[in-house]
């Protein structure tokens, strides 16, 4: 078998007394897209964000296509081949909607902190900018600073400017956080068109979204991972129906 | 011996007086976000709102109405103009209070003219109150040590054991929740802009008749003042009340004591060179512990941000 | 407008002529300018005019590209001018061949290097530390201009001989022949700095200043890039040193300290750090306002003062900002519409700030003027200053005009807002 995507053992986090991350271990294999799922609290977010070098863990380790991050700066991880998104969307404001998938673009594509190159004769660049502009719906924005956007605009740019850079991991924090129906179903399809044949985590509430889009499930309580698994065993699982899912299965049955 | 015990205790007057102005920009800064780099000017305010007073009815009362003159003028400052240019974010208001202190310098000129006022300490204490050995003490330095003691221990009770002190804590760590309890903290931010400035005002009524009152005197103790809160570390009134004392007694003691560097590379065995005309070596040789007094705070600044980015007892981002 | 802004527009839509238009426009008018501003006091202001411009667009390299505010960043410009001073003395000392031209390069090298030593320290936070850090050694440096006497000169400076190192048979005798070459390196720097703000660098400095953490997500270390931009910023501040030394041959601790420093800060933002064009529009309006209102009036700095905190407080986008601001509704074709309302509140308006002026003067001449000078000379009239009468009609012209201004100021509002509103119904 060959070296998984991204692979955590015994992963812990404290903050001062607190245990929040409570020892996860958990593998994603290339080319999955894997769901984390769980109560509000469970620790979720902290896992992106060990997993993306915005903290540092307290014990445990973190290795992408092999190679330990645990501990690195957040743009050492992303060289290496890991994006993320932000469940509070986290673009340039300022700056056009063009330029921000541009930037999205730059290290990826060598041009490391070069003061040589124009930007505006990068032919790969632009096109590059251009195509996931086109992929994400947003090529009649191109001119319009991301600040201006309406909010699910915002947030598909926020996914572009995310596989932008051509990474193979790419870490979607509630992509469909606070949308419309509607939105939902365009972002699942950008999300599933943009994410082929590379590998896929993302923390999730809509339960339709992640049973739609998701190869595997972990579910996250209390800073464990208490199961992992195709859906259909997820769902299945008495301890997981009895932390988490009976209760939310529940609800969305009685509001659908 | 002596000397070192005179030494210490102007050391005292000045790491005291920096206290004044560091403690009330610490307590704006960690509240607000703001770096009020007209709090200095708010100091040269109180030195010459006193002076003023002082002509008609006497030093007593200026110490008490000119501070509170000043905190109007900083709480109107607040309520006016940094509110207004808060949405833009905090480098707008850093260049802000940066205008405000440039204007209030041109608004000092303007009114009291460019020379030195004469503002002098009340008779009343213009004895020395005791010597130590052939230098003798003024009464008002000791005062002045007394002002500032007093004026700490107020703060401190203040904010540990009131009301509005329990508010102000809040709103330092969460500012949303202690609206959400019902204060209004717009208010609050008012009000601690208001008293920021009046404590600094405090201290340029004391301070003004030892080290003079003229225009150029924010900018004298402006830049030390940041140079200040930045080594002890931005938010901490710990870190300020450290390195206040400690740039007070380093820039004392560096003037007080003239030791040359031709001395030290004399004491290590290294001889002058015959000839010292290439000028560089003549500026090394000839270098004194009093001529580079004045830059020690700075260079303190940058070792200390060298090996500990976040000041002394910082632990905040700005 | 759009070639005014800076909020990242590629120039790969436009022809190669169209994105050179503006700076070959900018060259032809450099070379024109001389020849219609000729007497040798214009020269002056316009070489110093030029030489503000590219210290100002190397300090919004930082504040307006990179989100970095500065109150050390005369350093820069210092340290290249001094370094250039001394340049030019070793010419002289032992008869080197370095033609004038080529020393703001040099200077802009040195200072360049200064900037990439103090920046490994101060550039690893952004936003208010490094405000601070930027104050203090900007603070340092100048307090060791007595100190280290060497380099600095002590108290009177160091000066120089710019003649001594002619080019192609000029000698640089004269200002005007300093013109050319100071024309000439400010279009080259502006043109460098441009083209900076159009590589990688330069377009991850904009991404750093609205959001340094989003960049660090996408592979850019946000501390280096702020340091390119230091480092580069540094440069053109070394060049516009350079300049300065060719000008003026003499630089002094003053070059350095914390008065420049403020002062670059307040004419890049009254010019509009949001716009390339910005520190240029500050630049000349500022020079053109101290030299005129320096000859007119003793208390030009308290205007100055209130400009610029009228400018932070109302019109924080700067003066390039308030134009760009005018282009829908010029493109629409509006700005007719705004005039009447514009005259209703700006005339009343410079009535009242004129009272509110002819108020300051007289109370400054009666303060500073000698015992029995009581004749003063303001708008062309002469009047006695202790008598009641001229301070009555300043007063009532400031309470007059403020009041009429502000009754006007609100159709003034709607004006503008009725011009946006169908300007931007016509775009779309």
């Amino acid at each position: 078998m060959s070296v998984p995507a991204l692979e955590i053992s015994g992963l812990t986090k404290n903050f001062g007394a607190a245990k929040i991350i409570r020892g996860i271990d958990l593998t994603v294999a290339r080319g999955e897209r894997h769901a984390i799922i769980g109560p509000n609290g469970a620790g979720k977010s902290t896992l992106f964000n060990l997993i993306t070098g915005r903290f540092a863990p307290s014990s445990g380790s973190i290795r992408l296509h092999g190679e330990e991050i645990g501990g690195l700066a957040p743009y050492e991880i992303n060289r290496r081949g890991l994006s993320r998104s932000f469940q509070i969307t986290n673009i340039f404001p300022r700056m056009t909607v063009f330029e921000n998938l541009r930037c999205a673009l730059l290290w990826a594509q060598g041009y490391r902190y070069s003061f040589w190159h124009m930007v505006g004769r990068q032919r790969a660049l632009n096109e590059g900018a251009e195509r996931i502009m086109e992929e994400i719906n947003l090529a009649a924005r191109r001119d319009v600073p991301a600040g201006l956007l309406s909010y699910a605009e915002q947030r598909a740019l926020e996914i572009g400017v995310t596989i932008g850079g051509g990474a193979d991991v790419i870490m979607l924090d509630e992509p469909t956080a606070g949308m419309s129906h509607s939105e939902t179903d365009y972002i699942v399809d950008l999300i599933r068109k943009v994410t082929e044949g590379r590998s896929l985590v993302m923390v999730e509430h809509d339960m339709g979204v992640v049973f739609g889009l998701a190869d595997r499930i972990s579910v996250l309580v209390y800073g464990q991972i208490i199961a992992t698994g195709r859906p259909e065993e997820v769902r299945g699982n008495p301890e997981v129906q009895r932390a988490y899912l009976g209760a939310v299965l529940e609800k969305e049955e009685a509001a659908g | 011996m002596d000397l070192i015990l005179v030494t210490m205790i102007d050391g005292l007057v000045t790491g005291l007086l920096l206290f004044m102005l560091s403690s009330g920009l610490t307590l704006i800064f960690s509240m607000m976000g703001v770096l009020n780099f007209a709090h200095a000017s708010f100091y040269m305010l109180g030195a010459y709102f006193a002076y003023q007073i002082s002509r008609y009815i006497g030093f007593w009362p200026a110490l008490f109405i000119a501070p509170v003159l000043v905190g109007l003028v900083g709480a109107a400052v607040e309520r006016y103009g940094l509110r207004r240019v808060h949405k833009y974010g905090h480098v707008a208001e850093l260049i802000f209070t940066f205008g405000l202190a440039l204007l209030i310098e041109e608004v000092v000129q303007f009114v009291w003219g460019k020379g030195h006022v004469e503002y002098n300490a009340p008779e009343s204490l213009q004895f020395a109150l005791f010597s130590i050995a052939d230098y003798e003490i003024a009464a008002y330095k000791i005062f002045m040590i007394a002002v500032a003691a007093a004026i700490f221990i107020a703060l401190l009770l203040i904010l540990t054991r009131t009301r509005v002190g329990m508010v102000i804590q809040a709103a330092l760590t969460h500012p949303d929740t202690v609206e959400a309890l019902g204060h209004n903290v717009p208010l609050v931010f008012m009000g601690v802009f208001g008293v920021g400035s009046a404590l600094a005002g405090v201290a340029g009524v004391i301070a003004g008749p030892v080290l003079g009152t003229f225009p150029g005197m924010a900018v004298v103790l402006g830049s030390i003042v940041f140079v200040t809160i930045v080594v002890g570390g931005l938010g901490s009134l710990w870190g300020a009340l450290v390195a206040s004392l400690l740039i007070g007694w380093l820039t004392t003691f560096a003037a007080s004591y003239n030791i040359g560097m031709a001395d030290l590379l004399g004491a290590l065995g290294i001889e002058p060179p015959a000839d010292l005309s290439e000028s560089l070596l003549r500026d090394i040789w000839t270098l004194s512990l009093p001529q580079v007094g004045p830059i020690l705070p700075y260079l303190l600044m940058v070792l200390v941000l060298v090996f500990r980015p976040y000041g002394l007892f910082g632990n905040r981002d700005a | 407008m759009t070639s005014l802004s800076n909020t990242d527009r590629s120039v790969a839509g436009r022809g190669a002529l169209g994105a050179a238009g503006p700076w070959i426009l900018a060259a032809l008018l450099l070379g024109v300018l001389p020849m219609l501003f000729g007497s040798p006091s214009s020269v002056t202001i316009m070489n110093q005019m030029a030489i503000t411009i590219v210290f100002a667009l190397s300090y919004n390299m930082l504040l307006g590209q990179a989100g970095m505010l500065s109150f050390g960043h005369a350093v820069y410009m210092g340290l290249g001018g001094f370094f250039a001073m001394h340049v030019l003395n070793w010419i002289e000392e032992y008869e080197l061949t370095l033609p004038l031209p080529f020393l703001p390069l040099i200077a802009g090298l040195f200072a360049m290097l200064m900037a990439a030593l103090i920046g490994l320290f101060s550039t690893r936070r952004a936003g208010t530390v490094f405000a601070m850090i930027s104050l203090g050694v900007g603070e340092l440096v100048a307090a060791c201009s007595v100190i280290i006497v060497a380099f600095f000169g002590g108290e009177e400076g160091v000066s120089g001989d710019r003649t001594v190192a002619p080019f192609l048979g000029m000698e640089f005798l004269h200002p005007e022949d300093v013109y050319y070459l100071i024309a000439f390196w400010l279009l080259l720097s502006a043109l460098g700095m441009y083209l900076f703000s159009l590589t990688p660098l330069g377009r991850m400095a904009n991404a750093v200043r609205d959001n340094p953490e989003r960049a660090e997500f996408l592979g850019y270390s946000a501390r280096w890039v702020r340091y390119g931009s230091f480092v580069a910023s540094g440069f053109f501040a070394g060049v516009a040193g350079g300049l300065f030394a060719i000008n003026y041959e003499i630089l002094t601790e003053e070059n350095l300290n914390l008065a420049t420093s403020g002062m670059i800060l307040l004419v890049t933002f009254l010019g509009g750090t949001g716009y390339f064009v910005g520190p240029v529009v500050g630049a000349v309006v500022f020079t053109l306002l101290q030299s005129v209102l320096s000859l007119q009036t003793e208390i030009w700095q308290l205007y100055v003062g209130i400009l610029f905190v009228a400018t932070v407080m109302f019109f924080p986008q700067g003066l390039a900002g308030l134009i760009a601001m005018h282009g829908p509704a010029m493109r629409a074709g509006r700005l007719g519409s705004l005039a009447g309302p514009y005259a209703r509140v700006l005339i009343p308006g410079a009535i009242g700030a004129a009272g509110v002026a002819a108020l300051f003067e007289m109370f400054h001449h009666l303060r500073t003027a000698a015992p029995g000078d009581e004749a003063m000379t303001l708008f062309w009239i002469t009047f006695d200053t202790h008598s009641a009468a001229p301070w009555i009609a300043a007063a009532a012209a400031a309470a007059g005009g403020l009041f009429l201004a502000a009754r006007g100021a609100p159709a003034m509002r709607a004006a503008w807002d009725e011009a946006n509103r169908i300007a931007q119904g016509g775009a779309k």
